[in-house]
């Protein structure tokens, strides 16, 4: 075991700042999300560079943290970050310090920022802004760019990442003056946080970043073409709330956007109120308590039976910040083909996108949840509600004969179902989950009982392996009271562990377990599904080898590396690492290769064809459905 | 398939011209012609789209337009009510024998010579896009040398502005 020297810890707490508004879990419930500006502070004018001014700004806008390196063209902004109030955490991959602009976000509901400088620097950012955009996560990424007279030169370390990310941003700046560095990254927060959120990318010029300027603040937004919509239609709620007290066979489809709006208390008052039954997606886990009797589990392709049949047989879908996509609704032309959809988003391209929508509401799932209720109360004052008796009784059924669940591996290995069950009774509720992707991230959704909003973050709309350690990371920094476990993978967490080294020298504690099964398992389960067990390229040697030995890693860089290899150790091991809250964690969690994530719906078939497990089809015909 | 001719009033501002073309061929529509310029307020651009697509994936991409921050406001123009023109520049064979003809199908179409040589002449017409084809049809056997053409630019009838507005104003 190797712990961090007296000097390391001391460079820690000479490091970390207190943040200025700690987000403790209790705020989130009472801070509207979406549609409000960020909190502004006011400075007096003063003459500064471009590169003060960017600074002041990041210190007006209440930013605590950024994540980032310098590098050539960023240079400038880091001599006034020397001397700020904003704490910079040095990463060791421009990637880190993306996932951890994100993880920060993801866990407290505030702006993620992340800097980087020109050429590659902002390139290495182009996975985690791609991230952020699928998710919609709020991130404002800065980079330095080569001098305005340099642009267009194919200069040292040039690159056009405004260009290169048109696509995978909001919204990006190219900055022209030193004078409109405040707008512009007044703007840039504003559009990161507020309607759909989303990252936006500001590019500033070496000569803007040196150049004289005046800073002061308030700035004046000019952002004609932006008006996102926050308050849903009176007319289109009603009629939702009509068809939601009479449908037979109801489901609310909840999704992410139900978390980014604060929204989970009025979901539950709603779900209850109507006794409809509720599924959360992977990006909504935790918005409605996994316990709750009205809790179907996740719909989509790793699915629960209930979860998946409810929506498939359903006669009324109401989607709150949800967006049909293709994990979820499995082969489109036969999803949920007898029902009628409500779908209530704060982005009006999202409706209708993928599945026509009967009653389309545009809105902020906050408002439209409080006027959902309200439109609901009147309906059931009116007449009563269709009784749901029947559809319960189904459901009911369904959960009964098909729950979660994973067969002891017949080799004697170590399960990994096992293993992440136990990590989440040990760890609890309170717990902030971060997984990466592939099987471990299915496991961590399946078998983590998500009782609280914002204590699961993940890679949903992009898959981004090696998300887990430095969004973890972030996520610690924004709620350093809390615990924060990255469940990863052996494949994923060889990507991005060396954010560990972050961690262990600027005092993030995070803790990772590894699920190490030596294989890229979720490209080996569908090798065993799809191409006749030819397991082309997916051996890690992580096992075979040894290679590399995550416990000397862990050491290695800073951490207490721990190994688990029997049922019998894990608890022991969990408290061991739930004991440690000095340095950043690692258990190697040797597991075996053979588990398979169930149930699952095959790539490209229809949601019919559910397979409970390998070679195992539900019973439903009977079920007269 | 059908064609829309969409309005497309941006902030004049560099580099929106790249985020509507990009968001056109990321999203799989394809543009059958693109007209771009100021308008009558030096802070807004006006962009008027060709677009071969049914009308719900052009709602589609409409609303993804809609989301560009640069863009302040998307009109479909309808045929039956707008006025819609293209301009052609054609550089025609002609000489002394074939000249005369081409003259006379020049005044045909009320188009104008707008450069001389001895061996050819170099044609102006504006119109709508099926009195140009038909245009370069009645040219085309004298052999057409060089042309280029813009795309539309369209305007509703009446005396209705889609670029007074709220969002305008502030731009």
């Amino acid at each position: 075991m190797t712990r961090p020297t007296p000097e390391t810890l001391a460079h820690s707490v000479r490091r970390a700042r207190p943040a200025t508004e700690p987000a403790g879990d209790a705020d989130h419930a009472s801070t509207p999300r979406n549609g409000s500006a960020p909190a502004v502070r006011q400075p007096a004018p003063a003459q500064v560079s471009g590169a003060g001014s960017l600074v002041r700004s990041l210190e007006a806008l209440g930013v605590d943290v950024v994540f980032g390196i310098p590098g050539g063209a960023i240079l400038p902004a880091y001599d006034p970050l020397y001397d700020s109030t904003v704490r910079h955490i040095l990463v060791r991959h421009e990637q880190g310090a993306g996932h951890a602009a994100t993880g920060y976000a993801q866990a407290t509901g505030k702006v993620g920022v992340c800097m980087a400088t020109s050429g590659p620097g902002a390139t290495n950012l182009v996975t985690p802004i791609a991230d952020a955009y699928m998710d919609s996560v709020p991130m404002v990424a800065i980079t330095g760019q080569v001098a305005r007279p340099a642009i267009g030169t194919d200069a040292f370390q040039e690159a056009d990442i405004q260009g290169i990310t048109l696509p995978i941003t909001k919204h990006n700046f190219l900055v022209q003056t030193a004078d409109e560095i405040p707008q512009v990254l007044a703007e840039a927060f504003h559009l990161a946080a507020t309607g759909r959120p989303g990252p936006v990318l500001v590019d500033i010029p070496k000569d803007v970043l040196q150049a004289p300027t005046t800073f002061s603040w308030p700035p004046t937004l000019d952002l004609p073409g932006y008006r996102p919509t926050l308050h849903p239609h009176g007319k289109q709620i009603r009629e939702a709330a009509r068809l939601m007290t009479s449908a037979r066979r109801p489901v609310l489809y909840v999704g992410g956007g139900v978390l980014k709006a604060g929204a989970t208390e009025g979901l539950r008052r709603l779900a209850e109120l109507t006794g409809i039954p509720v599924v959360t997606t992977l990006m909504a886990l935790g918005a409605f308590p996994d316990s709750h009797r009205q809790h179907l589990g996740m719909p989509g392709m790793h699915g629960t039976v209930a979860a998946v049949y409810g929506l498939q047989k359903a006669d009324l879908i109401v989607a709150l910040g949800a967006r049909f996509d293709d994990r979820v609704t499995g082969r489109l032309d036969s999803f949920a083909p007898d029902a009628a959809v409500v779908h209530a988003d704060i982005d009006p391209a999202e409706i209708g996108k993928n599945r026509h929508a009967d009653v389309p509401i545009v809105g902020d799932a906050r408002h439209v949840i409080d006027e959902l209720i309200a439109a609901v109360t009147t309906e059931q004052a009116g007449r009563p509600a269709a009784d749901l008796g029947d559809w319960w009784h189904q459901l009911d059924d369904l959960r009964r004969r098909y729950p979660l669940g994973y067969e002891e591996p017949g080799d004697g290995t170590l399960s990994p179902q096992y293993v992440i069950k136990r990590l989440g009774e040990i760890a609890g509720p309170d717990t902030v989950y971060v997984a990466g992707v592939g099987q471990h991230q299915m496991w961590a959704s399946q078998f983590i009982s998500y009782e609280k909003p914002y204590t699961w973050l993940n890679s949903g709309g992009a898959g981004t392996m090696g998300y887990a350690v430095p969004a973890a990371m972030g996520a610690k920094v924004g709620r350093p009271d809390t615990t924060v476990w990255a469940v990863d993978g052996d494949g994923c967490f060889q990507m991005t562990n060396q954010e560990l080294a972050t961690c262990a020298l600027e005092g993030i504690p995070i803790k990772v377990a590894v699920i190490n099964n030596g294989n890229l398992g979720m490209v080996r389960q569908w090798q065993t599904l799809f191409y006749g067990e030819r397991y082309s390229n997916t051996e890690l040697g992580t096992h075979k080898h040894r290679i590399p030995d995550f416990v000397k890693l862990a050491e290695a860089l800073g951490c207490v590396g721990l190994r688990c290899e029997s049922a019998a150790d894990v608890d022991k091991v969990i408290e061991a690492a739930m004991a440690i809250n000095d340095a950043p964690v690692v258990i190697d969690f040797v597991v075996g290769k053979d588990a398979m994530v169930w149930p699952m719906v095959a790539a490209g078939t229809s949601n019919d064809e559910i397979m409970f497990a390998r070679g195992v089809r539900p019973a439903f015909d009977e079920d007269e459905m | 398939m059908t064609m829309h001719t969409l309005s497309v009033l941006v902030e004049n501002k560099p580099g929106v011209l790249a985020r509507v073309s990009g968001l056109f061929s990321r999203r799989g529509f394809n543009i059958d012609s693109l007209a771009v310029g100021e308008t009558e307020n030096p802070d807004v651009s006006r962009i008027t789209i060709v677009v071969n697509a049914e009308s719900s994936p052009l709602e589609q991409v409409t609303k993804q337009l809609n989301k560009l921050v640069n863009v302040l406001k998307i009109v479909e123009l309808d045929p039956q009510v707008s006025v819609a023109r293209e301009l052609l520049l054609v550089k025609v064979r002609a000489d002394r024998n074939a000249r005369g003809q081409v003259l006379e199908t020049v005044s045909l179409f009320r188009a104008r010579v707008v450069d001389v040589a001895p061996d050819t002449l170099t044609i102006e017409a504006t119109g709508t896009p099926d009195k140009l084809d038909a245009l370069l049809r009645d040219l085309e056997p004298f052999g057409i040398k060089e042309m280029v053409q813009s795309g539309t630019v369209a305007i509703g009838r009446g005396s209705r502005s889609i670029t007074a507005g709220p969002a305008l104003r502030a731009a």
